[in-house]
């Protein structure tokens, strides 16, 4: 191959790729706006379900605050604390939990806590489980999840903090242990957190 | 070939070729990854197939338009540039206009690069046609790809679940429903897992394959009609 060839050539797929990056970042810019209000609807939906649309007067997807990756709550990376107030004062917050040892993987939460540490709501955003076993965490699968509703660490002692067969409270399916338990694990481990550090969730 | 081909192509063939004769996932067997993965129930099946139709479509029609003016040397890039792009901006879209589906095909909107199918038709017949050809060359595998998709996933939904287009609203809007064609199914779980996929996906090569030599039976025995001529004897004889 002659020299004038490869440059040529050379040429040709970089301006392949200058022609592509361009059209791609054209699109990018007019679906942009749309995305984030794709995410923002979505986000907006999950706190919903978790904390009564009514009883906060704030924009919660807009009222978040940078929560530090930590071992507790089963974050990896940083993360987004979400605060409902009313009248200016926080009453209750949202924040992402992960089960890291799901039976397929972790299991991504969301939570919800009032000041007085009861669980207003938990949602699994996402997870691998067994389809037609360990799913039934999801909330449009069944009401299993709605089971966390006002719990806390003080309405509960240590040792019912866990499933029913390992003589708690929480329901277990059958044919899958493994997922309920994990989740309760994580929940209760994120309460504790809670508990000791209210100063991370609760400070302005 | 690429100027001559203009008057010469056999539309109907091409076709034939997608849908059926040389279907991208029954008779290339390729795209197999989002095609197990994803094919769990007929709605992400469906979406998949679009998604991917969209980028067989652009791919093609913009292989076939640039086709004289890529050196022989570096199509292969090029191609894969063409490819990448379209990909991402059918997530683009998706992401914007379709957000909860796009958080259920997760990964396998972006894998789609990756599907053998698309690179394939662009270096096995986008670079070698003219435009039209090209389109109706993807259009046709578009849909034969999709088609299986659907088909795996109407086997393994109502297999697993009992239901049809659960969660259709994801991608139709807010007006369709899901069907439930069985009252208090149990739900059978292999369908759902992956082996139910590759065991579905093998009934349906075997259901082409039986279709085929039936058609191919039937092809001999009437040539044998047409033409009764001596070298078409030992076909008649092997048929039956």
């Amino acid at each position: 191959m002659k020299p004038g060839v490869i440059s040529r050539s050379g040429l040709l797929l970089g301006l392949a790729g200058v022609i592509v990056i361009g059209l791609v970042s054209l699109i990018y810019q007019f679906t942009h706006d749309a995305i984030e209000e794709s995410e923002y609807q979505a986000m907006l939906q999950a706190l919903n379900s978790i904390i009564p649309p009514d009883s906060h007067d704030n924009d919660m997807v807009n009222d978040s605050k940078i929560l530090a990756a930590n071992k507790e709550l089963g974050l990896k990376k940083d993360a987004l604390l979400y605060r409902a107030r009313n009248e200016g004062k926080i009453f209750a917050v949202a924040f992402p939990v992960t089960a890291p040892d799901g039976y397929n993987g972790p299991i991504n939460l969301l939570l919800a806590i009032d000041r007085e540490g009861k669980i207003l709501g938990a949602r699994v955003v996402s997870h691998k489980e067994t389809p037609g076993l360990g799913d039934r965490i999801e909330s449009r699968r069944s009401n299993w999840s709605d089971g966390f509703q006002g719990t806390s660490l003080e309405n509960l002692t240590d040792e019912q903090w866990k499933v029913k067969k390992d003589g708690g409270v929480f329901d277990q399916f059958t044919g899958a242990t493994i997922t309920p338990r994990k989740i309760v694990k994580a929940i209760h481990s994120a309460l504790m957190f809670v508990d000791s550090n209210p100063g991370v969730f609760f400070d302005e | 070939m690429s100027n001559s081909d203009l008057v010469t192509t056999d539309y109907s063939k091409v076709i034939h070729d997608g849908l059926w004769n040389n279907n991208p996932a029954l008779a290339q067997v390729l795209g197999l990854c989002p095609l197990l993965a994803v094919s769990g129930t007929v709605i992400n099946s469906l979406a998949l197939g679009v998604a991917t139709m969209m980028v067989l479509i652009a791919s093609n029609l913009a292989v076939s338009l640039l086709r004289l003016y890529i050196p022989n040397e570096i199509r292969i890039p090029v191609f894969v540039l063409i490819i990448a792009g379209f990909v991402t901006i059918v997530e683009l879209l998706m992401h914007a206009y379709l957000y909860n589906l796009y958080t259920v095909l997760g990964i396998f909107v972006p894998l789609i690069v990756t599907n053998c199918a698309i690179i394939g038709r662009a270096e096995g017949f986008a670079s070698k046609h003219s435009p039209l050809p090209s389109l109706v060359d993807g259009i046709s595998m578009g849909l034969g790809f999709t088609g299986v998709l659907v088909a795996l996933g109407v086997m393994r939904e109502v297999l697993a679940q009992g239901t049809l287009f659960a969660d259709a609203s994801l991608m139709l809007g807010d007006w369709a429903t899901t069907i439930t064609l069985i009252e208090n199914y149990d739900g059978f779980l292999l369908a759902a897992l992956p082996p139910g996929a590759f065991i579905g996906l093998g009934f349906l090569l075997a259901f082409k394959n039986v279709i085929d030599q039936y058609m191919r039976k039937r092809r001999t025995s009437q040539v044998v009609v047409d033409i009764p001529d001596a070298n078409t004897e030992p076909a008649l004889s092997q048929s039956d």
